[in-house]
Parts: C-alpha cells; sequence; structure tokens
C-alpha cells in the first residue's frame, strides 16, 4: 500500500495492483457449457511443477503454464473480440480511471483467537469486583436444564482469518497501462504480493 | 519496498526536490495556502522541525514546533500536501537525536538549540 493526494488535496491511501496480462485459456458459451464465461489464467508458472493435464490445457490456448486461472462469468459483450482462445488481456482493455471495482482475496490467517478478537465481544470490562481472571472470556453461552445444549452458530474462540473476502466498490484512481497497474483506494485482503481477483 | 510502489510514487519526486533538505533541529518557515470561503491566500508557520516520520515514502510528514504567546504549538505537515507552497531553510540545528521531544518539557533558554557551524572545505 502506499498514499496519493486527491485533486481537493486530501492524502488517499491505496493499493497497487498488478492486472495483467492475462491469457483467455477457455471461453464457454451456452451451447457447449450451458452459460457464458471466460476463463482468464495469470502468473508464469515452472512447466515441472504444472500438473500434466493442466500443461495439456495450456497448450491448446498456446500460451506457458500459468499460476492461476479463474472463471468469469457474463464477461461483458463490450469485449467480443477482446476474448478469443489465447488472447491476452491487458489492465487498460479492461478498466478506466474512476472505475469502482471489487477484489476478492484471502484474508491473512490469525490462527486460534478469542471471542474478543474474533467476534468482538466486549469482554468483561473490569478487574475489580470480585473478578480475577477472566478478562477476555465469552461468558455464559447458554441457559441451563432447558435446552440442555448449546445452540449451533453459537460464536466461540477458534480459528480466525484466511477467509475468502470480498471488498467492494474500490475506486480505481490512476491506471498504468504499461505495467499492467491499478491503483486502488483503499485496502484489499491478504498478504502483500497475494493473489486477489478483480471484478468490475 | 517493492519496486512497483516505488515507481508509482516517483512521480512525487519532483515535489519533493523542490524543498531544501532539512532534519530535526533545523528553523524552518512553512508557507502553507489556506482557502477561505472561495479565497486563497498563503500563512507562514515558522518554527523548529522536531520530527520527520516515514522518511522517503508517500506518507512522509514533519512536525514543526514554536512557541506562540507563550504557548507551545506543534503542527504536522504531509510533505507531499498540495497545500504546501514553500519551504525555507532559515537555520540548521546541531543536535544529537532525531526526535526532540524534550523541546517539549522546555521553555526559554532552555529550549535553545545550537546552530550547525559548516565548515569550508577549500581553505
Amino acid at each position: 500500500m502506499t498514499s496519493v493526494f486527491s485533486a481537493d488535496g486530501r492524502n488517499v491511501a491505496c493499493t497497487l495492483i498488478e492486472a495483467g496480462p492475462c491469457v483467455v485459456t477457455q471461453v464457454k458459451n451456452v451451447e457447449t457449457d450451458g452459460y457464458n464465461a471466460v476463463q482468464l489464467a495469470y502468473g508464469e508458472r515452472k512447466e515441472k511443477n504444472t500438473p500434466k493435464p493442466l500443461i495439456g490445457h495450456f497448450k491448446k490456448a498456446g500460451t506457458t503454464p500459468k499460476q492461476k486461472v479463474v472463471e468469469f462469468r457474463d464477461f461483458r459483450v463490450e469485449f467480443e473480440g477482446q476474448v478469443d482462445l489465447g488472447k491476452t488481456v491487458e489492465a487498460g482493455q479492461v478498466f478506466v480511471e474512476g472505475d469502482f471495482v471489487d477484489a476478492i482475496g484471502t484474508s491473512k490467517g490469525k490462527g486460534f483467537q478469542g471471542v474478543v478478537k474474533r467476534h468482538g465481544f466486549g469482554g468483561v470490562g473490569g478487574q475489580t469486583h470480585g473478578q480475577h481472571n477472566r478478562q477476555r472470556h465469552p461468558g455464559s453461552i447458554g441457559a441451563c436444564s432447558w435446552p440442555s445444549r448449546v445452540f449451533k452458530g453459537m460464536r466461540m474462540a477458534g480459528r480466525m482469518g484466511g477467509d475468502r473476502v470480498k471488498v467492494i466498490n474500490l475506486k480505481v484512481l490512476k491506471i498504468y497501462p504499461e505495467k499492467n497497474l491499478l491503483l486502488v483506494s483503499g485496502s484489499v485482503p491478504g498478504p502483500k504480493n497475494s493473489f486477489v481477483i478483480l471484478e468490475k | 519496498m517493492s519496486e512497483l510502489i516505488k515507481f508509482v510514487e516517483a512521480e512525487y519526486n519532483e515535489v519533493r526536490s523542490s524543498f531544501p533538505s532539512f532534519k530535526a533541529g533545523d528553523t524552518i518557515n512553512v508557507h502553507v495556502r489556506i482557502k477561505e470561503g472561495n479565497k486563497e491566500r498563503i500563512q507562514q508557520f515558522q518554527g523548529t522541525v522536531i520530527q520527520r516520520k516515514n522518511v522517503n515514502t508517500n506518507g512522509e510528514t514533519f512536525t514543526v514546533r514554536k512557541i506562540s504567546n507563550g504557548i507551545g504549538v506543534e503542527r504536522i505537515f504531509p510533505i507531499l500536501s498540495p497545500s504546501i507552497e514553500k519551504i525555507e531553510l532559515l537555520r540548521e540545528g546541531k543536535v544529537r537525536r532525531a526526535r526532540l521531544f524534550y523541546l517539549r518539557g522546555r521553555q526559554g533558554k532552555a529550549a535553545r538549540i545550537k546552530e550547525k557551524i559548516r565548515v569550508r572545505k577549500d581553505s
């Protein structure tokens, strides 16, 4: 992440995303697949690390093995002709400055976390009045002889993070077509250098 | 830092190089554009730099401290802010640390900073 100054002088936090070049590896349509979609691949990958069936898949599109393969349903009609098998899709073709995009990524893993961090519980809120070692505990998790069990979905401690997260309406502040870079306002899920899916 | 982020931040190099290099302990005069309704005017803020933070990033800021009517006033400026018109370096100070928070507890004579004497090398 970095920050830039907007025209009215405000400092806007923003994230730099390399959005391309992506290669079209498959085009699905209603007749053969039942729906319209475009499959894009991004990022170089060594051939020895690629499963044989995938190598064949990439060969069909006439490209080298890629790291990520993502399907986009109902790719806009305006890109007709640009999204044939084996063609390259650049950031500048799809995005325009001022667009609002959604970013989907995998959030950073936080490990096993308690209810205060994981679900925003308040904790106990004091250390006096007879309370001595339960500052961040969840408190009661249910009633007594009825229902004699804990309800499903009760919020408790557990693994946190590492989920698929979608952040919507990030503004594209700037595009560097020659480097396939997008500068979007705000933050996106996941650590640095991780993959995100951008939807317009 | 990532090469790509450096590439994006390089756009501001020109703004950065238009200012004199200054550091903590220096006395500077910052000309700030201020909008009042539709009018724009320039206000000056003169004081001692007590710290520079996040140096060489887009988020870099510096803090200027001055004594105004006997009350200490500190102002934090983002160095790339478009509202900064000009920075004048008035006096270079000789200090032994990067953050001069010790000035906050001092007044008058105790809050003085020695001037850095630059010796010419050619003689």
